[in-house]
């Protein structure tokens, strides 16, 4: 029993850096259907923006809580140029977005290595996460992973509310659900695909600071995050915040119990085939946006 | 374009013998000018850009004219090249009186075989499976992924996922699959020593042969009817379901192909290179089958296959020269073809000539 709590307690813990990643590419895949492979490497940037923090600001605790605020800017920007100058020319060809974006993240990739060097660097977590929480039972729970759990609940909360009650939220709400609409109703749809793309990249820059606390910073680190969380996304539901949540945390506690009952990669072989039968039942995701368009 | 079709007995003479005649071109350069002027050492590095230019066909047909983004061309690259690998494995240890090949005597658990090695000990299966292997997997996969009109960027994304998975469980079974080693170090190539620079270009002449064949066939596919299926397929997909014909079917067919021949090339790559592992058929790899089909133009056969040598022959020649370079360098073609000319450097001269119409004033009065 205790074995199985906490392999779901694992399992949560997977879901919540899951779903900071999904929750920027929930935004930008879910409004434009750009398949944003950059989205890692803001991620990245998000981390090193920590370990440059860090070396300036010598508290750790000070350094992290810098860090949330500035990553989300810096990533953010990067979203906005990359929107600015590539994305939007291929409105009309999203499939090839994900080529464009994938030379994108190569060359940031590269630019990461000649900035920091090639080798993985780590920053010092404040001591207030380093410890364990005991929940009683033989059942302890990470304090970063808490931390991120938090996070990561805090980025849900904050992005429900800017949909739902702010007009910039609003305005996204109505490109998503049908941009020509939109459009000839005096939207600025460009304009909202550009604070789309800051917020959803800001994301990705917090989840960044987020990864520092559980492992190191490197050049490729956001190449290993970037497939688990589009599935997430397609599993959830193009553009569907709560379907993203759902799926981070399913999908995070089926691998921790796999990986238990089998071997880190028989589950992750496992997780995918169950991706697969699940896509037979439900192919648009677990929510859907119903619309009368065909397909 | 806005070409008018002119009938049969219009046209011209060298426009009937092109696609024959470049046939005959690319023939003479890859069989008999290539292997003449080439050193050994340059030789294996083509044979090994051919089989990416395989791969590139295969993707040419799905991608190109089905609009499949086939990001996962490297599980069907995998399965062939370690099907090939493992027969070739089991003969070298044959050879010198092992029942085990030699990784496995290093890592392995036990000193029986894994069953599921044991068929590949015969030439036949695991020739048969090199191809079989690769467009079973694609058939069911492509089978329920098509049916429930799974496509787009769902499909994209599945099939990276898929060169994910295989690649991370190669990694995971180290006691059979040799783990991020691969299987490698072949020796022999059924009964010829590799090591011997005739057989290595035998193995090239198989190579540019195969290449050679598997484009007419691709060639006769893209004319055919089921051809100009598969571009209203990509191009309208309701449209053709409207009429009474099952895309997924369509989409099937081309996937399954275009699998069987990323198959093909893995295990001809296994003799040429002498190795296949987890780090030649994860998403990165993946993602570089498609990137010369891209370059190349991905909807041209020949655009497509020249594109892939041509990425491939950069990337081996800059990469060690300058790496930093390269890596910039691959970006940026990601971004220039696709983004700027998506139809590939086969479109450069359409491309251009419109330019130049485009200044002359157009006389029907449409702007654009």
């Amino acid at each position: 029993m205790t074995v199985i709590l906490n392999q779901s307690f694992t399992g949560i813990s997977i879901g919540a850096v899951l779903l900071l990643i999904a929750l920027g590419l929930t935004l930008t895949f879910g409004q434009m259907g750009v398949i944003n492979m950059a989205h890692g490497e803001f991620i990245m940037a998000g981390a090193y923006t920590t370990y440059v923090l860090q070396k300036s600001i010598s508290s750790a605790g000070v350094s992290l809580l810098v860090a949330l605020p500035l990553a989300f800017l810096v990533a953010g920007a990067m979203g906005v140029l990359l929107e600015w100058l590539l994305i939007r020319r291929l409105y009309t060809r999203p499939l090839d977005t994900l080529l464009v974006t994938w030379g994108v993240s190569l060359m940031l990739q590269q630019l990461a290595r000649d900035i920091f060097g090639a080798p993985n660097v780590q920053t010092s977590a404040p001591d207030l996460l380093t410890g364990n929480i005991s929940l009683g039972g033989g059942i302890t729970f990470a304090n970063s992973r808490l931390f991120i759990l938090g996070l990561a609940l805090l980025c849900v909360l904050a992005l429900t509310l800017i949909l739902k009650l702010t007009p910039l939220g609003r305005r996204i709400r109505a490109v998503v659900q049908n941009r020509d609409l939109a459009e000839v109703s005096g939207i600025a749809t460009g304009q909202v695909d550009r604070m789309t793309f800051f917020i959803g990249s800001g994301l990705a820059g917090v989840a960044g600071v987020a990864l520092t606390l559980v492992g190191p910073i490197g050049p490729t680190m956001g190449t290993n995050y970037i497939v688990d969380a589009f599935l997430v996304v397609v599993v959830g539901g193009i553009g569907q915040l709560k379907g993203s949540v759902i799926t981070a945390f399913a999908l995070g506690v089926l691998q921790s119990v796999l990986e238990y009952s089998t071997t880190v990669s028989v589950a992750k072989v496992m997780v995918l085939v169950a991706i697969v039968a699940f896509l037979q039942w439900r192919p648009q995701g677990l929510y859907t946006l119903r619309t009368r368009s065909l397909a | 374009m806005t070409t008018t079709t002119p009938s049969v007995t219009s046209v011209p003479l060298l426009e009937r013998f092109r696609v024959p005649g470049g046939f005959v071109l690319g023939a003479v350069l890859l069989l008999g000018v290539a292997p003449l002027a080439l050193s050994d050492f340059r030789l294996s590095l083509l044979a090994k850009y051919l089989c990416y230019a395989i791969v590139a066909v295969g993707v040419s047909l799905a991608w190109g004219r089905g609009g499949l983004m086939v990001l996962g061309q490297g599980v069907f690259f995998g399965l062939g090249g370690y099907a090939m690998a493992m027969h070739l494995k089991l003969a070298d240890a044959a050879a010198t009186g092992e029942t085990l090949p030699d990784f496995m005597q290093l890592y392995g658990t036990g000193d029986a075989l894994p069953w599921w090695w044991k068929p590949f000990a015969n030439p036949a299966f695991a020739l048969a499976m090199t191809v079989l292997l690769p467009m079973a997997v694609a058939a069911v996969l492509g089978f329920f992924v098509f049916q429930r009109r799974v496509k787009g960027a769902y499909f994209a994304i599945l099939s990276q996922a898929l060169a994910a998975a295989l690649s991370i469980w190669l990694i995971g079974q180290q006691a059979t699959t040799g783990g991020t080693n691969g299987l490698t170090d072949i020796q022999g190539f059924f009964g010829y020593d590799l090591n011997d620079p005739v057989n290595q270009r035998m193995v090239y002449f198989i190579i540019a042969a195969v290449l050679l064949v598997l484009m007419a066939i691709a060639r006769q596919l893209f004319v055919s009817r089921y051809g100009e299926l598969l571009i209203a397929v990509r191009d309208s997909e309701e449209r053709v379901r409207f009429l009474g014909y099952n895309p997924a079917n369509v989409k099937l067919v081309a996937y399954v192909v275009a699998a069987g021949m990323a198959g093909l090339a893995g295990a001809l790559f296994v003799p040429a290179v002498g190795i296949i592992s987890p780090a030649l058929i994860g998403i990165v790899p993946s993602i570089g089958f498609v990137i010369g089909a891209a370059v190349g133009g991905r909807a041209s056969l020949v655009g497509a296959v020249l594109g892939a040598i041509a990425v491939a022959w950069a990337q081996s020649t800059l990469s060690d020269a300058f790496p930093a370079a390269w890596t910039y360098l691959q970006g940026l073609l990601f971004v220039v073809a696709v983004g700027f000319l998506p139809g590939g450097l086969a479109s450069l001269g359409v491309v251009l000539r419109k330019r130049r119409t485009r200044t002359t004033p157009i006389p029907t009065g449409e702007t654009a």
